[in-house]
């Protein structure tokens, strides 16, 4: 193992004087301040608003802009004519780390597709996420491209999204009422399944 | 008698609104000229209304949340001295402005006012006798709150006050012996002359030195930033550990009002006070031979605004040094004090005496 033998550079006469030092400190944190105050007076009244006059995000108002693969809040997609492509093959609930899932599988009625998602519930409040369940879906059936990061609730219960929620990501809690089409287990409405495939 | 006492009641009405407005802002200046530099925003959410106004209702929410929370004192302290420090901080911080002449003569019928509170022969002594007491409140509050770091604070505030006074005490002896008075209104008339006919007689000009020694030491007494060895936020949490609410405010408004007042020492003793260049009594002199006749009071007004100016110039670098600039550490205040200021500043006064004894008394 070698060693290395870190030499402190001597300062020079001209910076033990430490004045010239803060001099010049200061000018640059002048230099900024000026420059700020400039655009800033330049921003009130609407002229070089290219140029920022600061690195801030005002964040609720000004979103930063979200790298592509960023991973946000889930959603299923949906086919055509509105039922999730989910085919309930149960990948993701295998795979998924935190064990947030819960698939119930039932019946599709088009015999090319087995299975569909009776109930897809995520609870968020246990996801990692990890996007172990996108990236293992044969079916492109759930993403993590909703750009939703303000997942905040009040209560544990309000943390965990339905077929509901994870279908429309408008849609926030409370969901009222149950409108899919498709015969599905809904919490909204006492746990027996609802819908039809008309 | 009664329009004497009316008179002087203005104008303390006047000096307290203006400086305790000021010290008020200091919290708004303070965060939003950080910011500025730092390429940040500062404060800009509280609002009346929907108005934000660039966040100038943060210190009034502040004031709010200061006065509306608990008043704590710690178990075994001493309650009365607990009491009575921030209001001594506060007390000797404002009391020093009495002696800083904000203006010239005012003239209302046959009554000469000087725009100064406390006519004082021997001002600046008065408002250094103030200043150094300023520390006393801190040194009690640290001693009062049964807290060691607290007492630690205090120590501090008092070693630091003896390392830099010293160097600020000798510093203005050259401005003293160069304009030949105490007087702080007669100092900054002093300051009225012209060198070679247009270089303004400032101290900053006939005593450089001490202005440099003046103003590092001055930067000192504030007890902010590259001096805040009584605070010390990393370290020992400081003398005001046990404070809460408006006490604890109290404290930071002294801060600020310290700050204040050694811009108006630096104004008054180095930069001519109220003087504006070329400005006489009757109107604009230019060097060149140019007049322009004034009013008695556009003159008195200018004089105000000019002293205003440069009080806010130089809180202005100041707040530029304390967000620039890293702490001392305590040992290089020790060394800064007593190594660098003070011998500089014994140099000064004996250069500055050989310089007058040669060319013949006052300049």
């Amino acid at each position: 193992m070698g060693v290395k033998v870190l030499r402190r550079r001597e300062l020079t006469f001209w910076e033990e004087l430490y004045i010239p030092q803060i001099f010049s400190g200061l000018r640059i944190t002048s230099a900024h301040f000026f420059r700020n105050l400039f655009l800033h007076a330049a921003h009130s009244v609407g002229a070089l608003t290219h140029r920022a006059a600061s690195a801030t995000f005002q964040y609720p108002e000004q979103p930063r802009p979200l790298a592509r693969r960023f991973r946000s809040r889930h959603r299923l997609t949906v086919r055509e004519e509105g039922t999730p492509r989910c085919v309930g093959c149960m990948l993701c609930e295998t795979v998924c780390p935190a064990r947030c899932i819960t698939i119930v599988a039932g019946e599709h009625p088009d015999p090319n597709v087995e299975k569909y998602p009776v109930r897809f519930d995520i609870d968020l409040g246990i996801c990692v996420y990890c996007g172990y369940c996108v990236e293992v879906c044969p079916e492109d059936a759930i993403r993590m491209d909703t750009g939703i990061l303000d997942v905040a609730a009040y209560s544990r219960d309000e943390m965990k999204l339905d077929i509901h929620e994870l279908m429309n990501p408008a849609l926030r809690k409370p969901v009222v009422e149950c409108d899919l089409k498709f015969p599905h287990e809904c919490r909204h409405s006492g746990g027996e399944i609802k819908g039809s495939w008309e | 008698m009664m329009p004497d006492l009316l008179i002087k009641l203005t104008l303390v009405g006047i000096v307290f609104f203006g400086v305790l407005n000021l010290a008020g802002l200091h919290t708004w200046i303070e965060r939003k000229q950080s910011a500025i530099m730092q390429d940040r925003i500062g404060a800009n959410r509280a609002s009346i209304y929907g108005f934000k106004l660039m966040g100038l209702f943060h210190p009034l929410a502040d004031a709010v949340k200061m006065f509306t929370k608990e008043d704590i004192i710690p178990d075994g302290a001493d309650r009365v001295l607990h009491m009575l420090a921030p209001a001594l901080s506060v007390f000797f911080a404002l009391v020093a402005f009495a002696g800083i002449p904000f203006g010239d003569r005012v003239v209302i019928g046959e009554r000469v006012i000087d725009l100064q509170v406390a006519r004082i022969d021997v001002a600046l002594l008065y408002v250094f006798a103030m200043l150094s007491l300023g520390v006393y409140g801190v040194i009690l509050a640290g001693f009062a709150s049964r807290n060691n770091y607290a007492m630690l604070g205090g120590l501090r505030a008092t070693a630091q006050m003896i390392s830099y006074e010293i160097a600020l005490g000798i510093a203005i002896i050259g401005v003293i012996m160069v304009y030949g008075t105490l007087d702080l209104q007669e100092l900054v008339r002093g300051q009225g002359r012209y060198v070679a006919g247009w270089i303004p007689l400032w101290g900053i000009v006939v005593q450089p030195v001490a202005f440099f020694v003046f103003l590092t030491a001055a930067l000192a007494a504030t007890k902010r930033t590259p001096f805040d060895m009584p605070e010390g936020e990393s370290e020992v949490i400081g003398y005001f550990v046990e404070y809460s609410g408006m006490k604890f405010g109290m404290f930071y408004l002294a801060d600020f009002l310290e700050t204040i007042m050694v811009a108006c020492l630096v104004t008054t003793l180095f930069l001519g006070g109220w003087q504006v260049p070329y400005l006489m009594p009757d109107g604009f002199h230019f060097p060149w031979g140019a007049e322009l006749p004034l009013s008695s009071w556009t003159y008195a007004v200018l004089g105000v605004g000019s002293f205003s100016i440069k009080v806010l110039a130089f809180c202005w670098l100041f707040m530029q040094i304390r967000w620039t600039l890293p702490r001392l550490r305590y040992d290089q205040l020790m060394v800064l004090g007593w190594k660098g200021l003070f011998p500089i500043a014994v140099a000064n006064v004996l250069v500055t005496a050989a310089a007058l004894a040669l060319l013949g008394g006052k300049s």
